[in-house]
């Protein structure tokens, strides 16, 4: 049930919106397209992709992505088409480069340093080593303790 | 128990300010997203244009007035705005006086009439008075998508060598005309574009 729940959850985020629908010749060609669709931004919409978004602006891009598809032009060459148009920002799956190295960077740079925390925590919560306590120590110790 | 006040806690006092660390590192974070945030110029919707400093798109489409043909090169030589409109375009109303007015001052203006109907944008023009030198009729929107049109209006800003130097989205007005965008209009007419 539980497991039931957060699919739910994880899938409602994608559902589409799409009203128009075009007919491809073959179903790899709608597979690319489905692909396209949900891994290109819409432009105007702050956080959708073209799938989700029925503003203007996403139509025209999926009619293009359609007229590209059908202009036998790879699934690269489309998103390079775009981008060439309207930047990087078309991209949910932005490239490593210069530009975005510190956005990759910076989880791996935070993941490390959590663990490191998490280690130094662990390691300073225990006293493993007793012989780092005098015998006058060791036995008040055992006093508080008892 | 005796004498607890000398029992020294296992993390010493000398330490204890790092566990501000985190809460200053959030404080510190919230004012870069606030000062960002807070900017007079700022809007998730400006987004760059991505073809600052490239030039112009080549296009053949029709003169929407005279339905002769026009293209890129009937563009340059001079620099000018291209400002994309419509008639559905609320905003584009409300635009229109001040580019009667930045017409009258001598500022060239280029129309792109987007996605429209040709006899709803003669109707307007007519009716609002026409602040453009020519207006291209781009009813399928191909010049639009070439330019990186996302809605109306839109004014890119061109220098005589058919150069994109910037991009506006959104109406001109009085305000961001005399704010920053007169400067980059003067700035067209050196030899590369100006920031």
């Amino acid at each position: 049930m539980r497991l039931l729940l957060m699919y739910v959850l994880l899938v409602s985020g994608l559902s589409e919106a799409v009203i128009e629908t075009y007919t491809f010749k073959t179903p790899e060609k709608q597979a690319q397209y489905n692909r396209l669709i949900d891994e290109l931004r819409c432009p105007k919409c702050q956080n959708q992709n073209l799938s989700g978004s029925n503003a203007p602006i996403a139509q025209d891009l999926r009619f293009q992505i359609y007229r590209l598809l059908e202009e036998e032009q790879s699934e690269q060459e489309i998103i390079d088409f775009l981008v060439a148009r309207y930047g990087e920002f078309v991209r949910y799956d932005p490239p490593v480069n210069a530009k975005t190295l510190a956005l990759w960077l910076i989880p791996l740079f935070l993941l490390l340093l959590g663990g490191f925390v998490i280690y130094r925590i662990k390691t300073a919560g225990t006293f493993k080593d007793q012989s780092l306590l005098s015998d006058d120590e060791k036995q008040r110790l055992d006093e508080m303790l008892s | 128990m005796q004498n607890p006040d000398k029992i020294e806690s296992p993390s010493s006092p000398k330490r204890s300010w790092m566990l501000y660390l985190p809460l200053i590192a959030f404080f510190m974070l919230c004012g870069v997203f606030a000062s960002v945030l807070l900017s007079k110029d700022y809007s998730p919707e400006n987004l760059p244009s991505a073809l600052l400093g490239k030039s112009l798109p080549e296009f053949h489409l029709t003169d929407l007035l005279t339905e002769k043909p026009i293209s890129k090169k009937d563009l340059l030589g001079q620099p000018l705005l291209i400002n994309v409109w419509a008639t559905w375009c609320p905003s584009c109303k409300v635009e229109h006086d001040f580019l009667n007015q930045l017409a009258v001052e001598g500022v060239k203006i280029v129309g792109v009439n987007y996605k429209d109907d040709p006899s709803d944008a003669i109707q307007w023009l007519n009716d609002l008075g026409n602040p453009y030198q020519r207006v291209i009729k781009d009813q399928e929107g191909v010049l639009g998508f070439d330019l990186g049109v996302v809605g109306a209006p839109e004014t890119y800003f061109v220098n005589a060598k058919g150069t994109i130097c910037y991009k506006h989205i959104g109406i001109l007005s009085k305000q961001n005309w005399e704010g920053q965008l007169q400067a980059i209009y003067q700035g067209l007419s050196s030899e590369a574009c100006v920031k």
